[in-house]
């Protein structure tokens, strides 16, 4: 097969792995066409398998004729390997730099990957759109199905099956079209079902310099406000940075043309920001200086935990004018594929408590995240140690994840799941076996096929024996709207990502455990007494007519 | 009674101060003890009592449209914003509160009126719920190293030490008082910490008058024979935990540290930690931090390290860390000293402390080590928390420092603690509220003096009392037992903001569900199930075994609506902040909607936040719902369920 000219060695034998926190290993490497594997052949040593895709970068070093390959993830690991023989240490660098940095999607791991278990429920027909649909429809009857981008070719981001206002026909659909980037004109998003209030997203309109407008488009948003009331679109950028984007083309709604709506601006910042922001921090949590000015400083350098704020804050302001000022929403930014995603899915898992659970997160990440064409693909090709020329690569997902947890640490009890899930998410969106994250919109999975060639992520996750790891002990059903805090105290550095491999986890894991044994044991302790107290209350009726005198 | 010009003015107004806009309209009375605000209407009936030995200070604010602005600043890091409508008002209760929050003498402090409906005898009892005695003989003291001299039962050789001292069997008299006349306040080296198992110690004193070249010879002996007190050991360590440099400065005064060439088998060691007028700063700074409104994340970090207070904390770790490392590693004794001995000193032993000796990572175990370790040892609590009115240059948050390095041990030891942060923070606001008679005065004499046992209450029979609540739901004793001695982590990351402590009041910041009192619940019912249980296996024993009509009566008598009024449900609706106080976008903030179209942003994002933060409902919560929020961090004094009009 292909890949066995790109390993010039595939096997070594006296290698030394390093791993802080961890014994080190001796053993045998081996390289295959997608992993990394080091076996010390021994029961007792745990092996380490590597997916070539989930390296980020190495570094060579040479002392005498001893090799060290220092090996960076995508999963912000960073491991050591000591290969005796310069050849081989060369070898076997050239072969893992080639081996994970390659070009064709069809080359990559899921579609060799064959699943050990036996997938029960499939989750490539887990999440179909017809389905959410159904559930809107159970709700309201203001909106359809629309057809109109079913070859893609109006939008080519967007999946063939778009909710839109009923009242706005395929025509229109199609002329708002080509006033939005990309074709992408505003869809719903999101359907608050306590006061019918609605999210919509697109990407920005195209009125240039010249002040474009198109009637189309100002209808089909204002179909979706009641008589009377007014809406807000929210613009993920900056007044100044949309000012910008007319120069290009883009550009905002002009509030001539759109009285009914106003328009608030946010601060998120763009993508290959947001990248140079995580690689800051990464490096950051890696200093290893004592100095506490160092590292506050540089944590506050990387401007992560601000863009986490603005993107929270966004969120929540979206999901109060949603449910207090009872008015509805369209997100924008720029292209419509990242901050607006990450606006418009906080602001559901804030409002809706179905989001909070396994499935609803699930659905909720296939129908804003993979359905809405953030391109996966694109902007995890790289993580924080890419040293070559940044593309379109950004942690526009794993902020999200990060804003996630920022809400589940405030509301622990409100979330089925725990962050394990969201860890789990972090790593597969970066470098999987499962086809889930590949290619970057539902045309371009369509074009792989990878509902037929791969797995996907959700038949491995859903199933007991998986979900069990990533269910939060102290989930109580909490129907409420939840308001996280945005105030720099309340925002934490989520230390499970970024500090991982920098700490010992021995101890949060034991507590962690303890809480799990607190809970089961009081569950337990709930049967027996219920139990009992039914025995007791059977034999209670059964005496009943001996007692009455 | 007589510093209150103005007992009660109408119409006060209380801002909220996470959001403006939240307002509660009320009376304010002042009283000897507290300052009361009470709010109107039965809505928004809301009560808040501070105790004027908790205010730091009152600051009259420029008058604004709606009057005359006064914020009053606690030690417990409350602030509070009153408006009142008359200038004159205003400035009576400033005037009255100031003289009122800064008392001269000691019996002005609230512990000497404080008088809870207990009897003589008991309050008495309450004095001897800790017995330091004890403390020491769990240690394994006296033995046949150490003993306890009698040469300062009368304060004569140092008044700022307690009566009982621990010194080696070896040493003489004349030893003890050459060698307390060659430090600084005749505080001379005595035991603080005995490990049982190898027989190292922690020693404590203050630095030597050394000088540029002086020695003394009792006080070579003196550490002579504690290094001999150890049998295993061939030398010990001598800990200045000052810079060098203020080391090396002191000795222009005649003071300074050890020459090792002077002293045998010693290896002397700085460690560095600033002085408590650096520290005070460090913390001045970081309060100012905690009570920005609305900062941006920036600022906040920003902040947290020009404020150097983690860098500070994380300095005291590093040399608890190596003093307990010493004892339990090489087991070796060590001498800490700092200038006095009773700031530094008493941070460093007692996390050195807590570090190797699980005791005092209980309840019962921390109390005492306070009591021993910085109430008996003379920590300067008067001065360092400004109980009375005096040198400003003598308040220093040396005890925060070290309830905050504490409580950043729990952070990473999250089973090994038997106490919560509650407890942490409890026992900040009691040293600080003058509410009972531990931490008056700054020495044992000083308190004998004054009668303190006679005349005030000891606060730890109260927290012990309350100790559900103090729990550590995580905690395994087992696990804690065998761990020995704690190594904590000192990477700069390790180091957090303590927000609980510092944001106590602004409810808005906290988690909107408390993982702690989660578990604190369910462990509760937990217990409550296991004795159903138990009654339950009981019922069925008697039904089998006996007659069974006869067991009807017993059945029923069974709480059986326990299960469910214990069900999870109830944790969980008392702490969600459902909904945003009050957000609707108002005037003002259209008006920065607007704004914003012209570019002008910043402004409208601000306005935004806070109305993000502003999650859970306000003060009225709390008085009317008591139940549902467990944690008494609120806006009402949390000293108030003893305190109340009727019992003070």
């Amino acid at each position: 097969m292909e890949f066995a000219e790109l390993i010039k060695t595939p096997r070594v034998d006296g290698v030394v792995l390093h791993r802080p926190f961890m014994p080190t290993v001796e053993g045998t490497l081996c390289l295959t066409g997608h992993h990394l594997i080091l076996s010390s052949r021994q029961d007792t040593t745990e092996e380490l398998w590597l997916l070539h895709a989930n390296i980020d970068s190495t570094e060579k070093r040479f002392v005498g004729s001893l090799g060290t390959i220092i090996v960076k993830c995508k999963d912000l690991r960073v491991i050591q390997l000591d290969i005796p023989g310069m050849e081989e240490c060369l070898n076997i660098a050239s072969s893992i730099e080639a081996l994970s940095t390659l070009d064709s999607v069809s080359l990559m791991y899921p579609f060799f990957y064959r699943p050990l278990f036996e997938v029960i429920e499939d989750g490539w027909q887990s999440f179909v759109p017809e389905e959410s649909f159904k559930d809107l429809e159970s709700m309201t009857d203001e909106w359809r199905l629309s057809e109109v981008n079913k070859d893609f070719s109006l939008c080519p981001s967007y999946p063939s099956l778009l909710t839109v206002p009923k009242d706005i026909d395929d025509e229109s659909l199609c002329k708002a079209a080509s006033f939005r980037h990309g074709g992408r004109f505003p869809v719903l998003s999101y359907y608050h079902k306590k006061n019918a209030m609605v999210m919509m997203r697109a990407a920005q309109p195209l009125t240039g310099t010249n002040g474009r407008r198109c009637k189309e488009d100002e209808k089909l948003i204002n179909a979706t406000l009641c008589a009377g009331k007014r809406g807000y679109i929210i613009d993920t950028r900056t007044i100044a940075v949309a000012q910008q984007a007319k120069a290009r083309g883009g550009g905002f709604e002009q509030e001539a043309n759109y009285p009914q709506w106003r328009r608030i601006h946010k601060a998120i910042e763009r993508s290959n920001v947001l990248q140079d922001s995580l690689i800051k921090l990464v490096e950051a949590c890696n200093d290893q200086s004592h100095s506490m000015d160092r590292w506050l400083s540089k944590l506050e350098a990387s401007n992560w935990q601000s863009n986490v704020k603005e993107i929270l804050t966004t969120a929540c302001l979206a999901a109060q004018c949603i449910d207090r000022e009872g008015a509805s929403v369209l997100v924008h930014g720029t292209e419509g594929t990242d901050s607006t995603l990450q606006v418009t899915s906080l602001a559901q898992i804030i409002l809706d408590p179905a989001c909070r659970t396994i499935r609803g997160f699930e659905a909720l990440i296939e129908r804003e995240w993979l359905q809405a064409g953030h391109p996966f693909q694109q902007r995890c090709a790289q993580s924080a140690y890419s040293n070559g020329k940044p593309r379109s690569e950004a942690p526009v997902f794993l902020l999200f994840l990060d804003c996630v947890w920022q809400i589940l640490r405030q509301f622990p009890c409100s979330f089925q799941f725990n962050e394990n899930l969201l860890i789990m998410l972090f790593e597969h969106a970066y470098a999987s076996q499962f086809g889930t994250f590949l290619g970057n919109c539902v045309a371009e999975r369509g074009k792989l096929q990878l509902s037929q060639k791969t797995v996907s992520l959700w038949s491995w996750v859903n199933r007991p024996q998986e979900l069990e790891r990533f269910l939060n002990p102290l989930y109580e059903p909490n129907n409420l709207v939840i308001w996280p805090s945005v105030a720099p105290q309340s925002l934490l550095l989520w230390e499970g990502v970024f500090l991982r491999w920098n700490r010992s986890t021995k101890c949060l894991d034991e507590a962690y455990q303890e809480m799990v044994h607190i809970i089961e044991y009081n569950k337990e302790l709930q049967n027996k007494v219920n139990s009992l107290r039914r025995q007791l209350a059977q034999l209670e009726t059964e005496d009943s007519p001996l007692q009455t005198p | 009674m007589e510093h209150i010009r103005m007992p009660k003015v109408e119409n006060v107004r209380l801002v909220d101060r996470s959001s403006s806009r939240r307002i509660k309209v009320g009376t304010l009375y002042l009283t000897a003890t507290h300052t009361i605000f009470v709010g109107k209407g039965s809505e928004d009936r809301c009560e808040l009592w501070v105790l004027h030995s908790l205010v730091c200070n009152v600051v009259k604010h420029k008058a604004s449209q709606s009057g005359y602005p006064l914020l009053i600043h606690c030690k417990n890091f409350q602030v509070m914003q009153f408006i009142i409508s008359q200038e004159s008002d205003c400035h009576n209760v400033y005037i009255s509160l100031s003289r009122l929050s800064r008392p001269e003498k000691y019996e002005e402090l609230y512990c000497f009126s404080f008088n809870p409906n207990v009897d003589k005898a008991e309050r008495e009892h309450s004095w001897d719920f800790l017995d330091l005695k004890a403390e020491y003989s769990r240690m394994g003291l006296p033995n046949k190293l150490w003993h306890v001299t009698p040469i300062n039962r009368e304060y004569r050789v140092c008044d700022t030490y307690p009566a009982d001292l621990f010194v080696p069997q070896s040493v003489t008299l004349p030893v003890i008082i050459g060698s307390s006349k060659f430090r600084s306040r005749g505080r001379f080296p005595t035991l603080s910490y005995y490990c049982k198992e190898n027989h190292a110690t922690i020693c404590r004193s203050s630095q030597p008058l050394s000088g540029f070249s002086a020695r003394c010879l009792e006080d070579e002996q003196m550490l002579q024979a504690i290094m001999k007190s150890n049998p295993g050991s061939r030398f010990m360590y001598v800990v200045d935990t000052r810079p060098k440099l203020n080391a090396m400065a002191n000795r222009a005064a005649g003071k300074g540290y050890e020459n090792e060439d002077n002293y045998c088998n010693i290896k002397f060691q700085f460690i560095g930690i600033e002085n408590i007028h650096v520290m005070r700063n460090s913390q001045q700074k970081l309060i100012e931090v905690s009570a920005l409104r609305s900062p941006s994340m920036g600022e906040f970090l920003m902040g947290l390290e020009n404020s150097d207070w983690l860098r500070h904390i994380k300095s005291i770790m590093e040399a608890g860390i190596f003093i307990s490392k010493a004892v339990a590693e090489e087991g070796v004794n060590v001498l800490v000293h700092c200038s006095d001995g009773w700031d530094r000193t008493a941070q460093v032993c007692s996390v050195a402390s807590v570090l190797l000796d699980p005791y005092y990572r209980t309840l019962k175990g921390l109390m005492v080590l306070i009591e021993k370790d910085w109430v008996s040892f003379g920590h300067k609590f008067s001065h360092r928390c400004g109980h009375l009115d005096g040198e400003a240059k003598e308040v220093s948050p040396v005890i925060d420092q070290f309830l905050d390095c504490l409580w950043q041990l729990m952070e990473q030891f999250p089973c090994y603690f038997e106490y919560n942060e509650k407890f942490l923070i409890n026992i900040h606001n009691h040293i600080y509220s003058c509410h009972y008679g531990n931490f008056i005065c700054n020495s044992q004499k000083e308190r004998k003096d004054l009668c303190i046992k006679e005349k005030t209450h000891s606060i730890w029979p109260h927290l012990w009392e309350n100790k559900l609540d103090f729990m550590n739901p995580l905690f395994k004793p087992d696990q804690s037992q065998n761990q020995g001695l704690l190594r904590p982590r000192t990477a700069p990351y390790c180091f957090k903001y303590w927000r609980r402590l510092y944001n106590r009041f602004d409810r808005e910041l906290h988690p909107r569900q408390s993982e702690l009192d989660c578990l604190m619940t369910v462990k509760e019912e937990t217990q409550q199930l296991e004795e159903d249980l138990a009654l339950c296996e009981q019922v069925e024993h008697q039904i089998f075994n006996y007659h069974p009509h006869k067991s009807k009566q017993a059945l029923w008598s069974l709480p059986l609506d326990t299960s469910l009024a214990n069900t999870p449900q109830d944790y969980i609706g008392g702490f969600i902040g459902g909904a945003p106080n009050v957000f609707t976008l108002q005037q003002g903030e259209r008006e920065s909607a607007e704004l914003c179209l012209f570019g002008d942003k910043p402004k409208s994002s601000d306005a935004d936040n806070s109305d993000q933060e502003s999650g859970v409902a306000d003060f009225s919560s709390h008085s009317s719902g008591e139940e549902s929020l467990p944690s008494e961090d609120s806006v009402k004094d949390p000293d108030s369920d003893e305190t109340g009009p009727n019992r003070a």
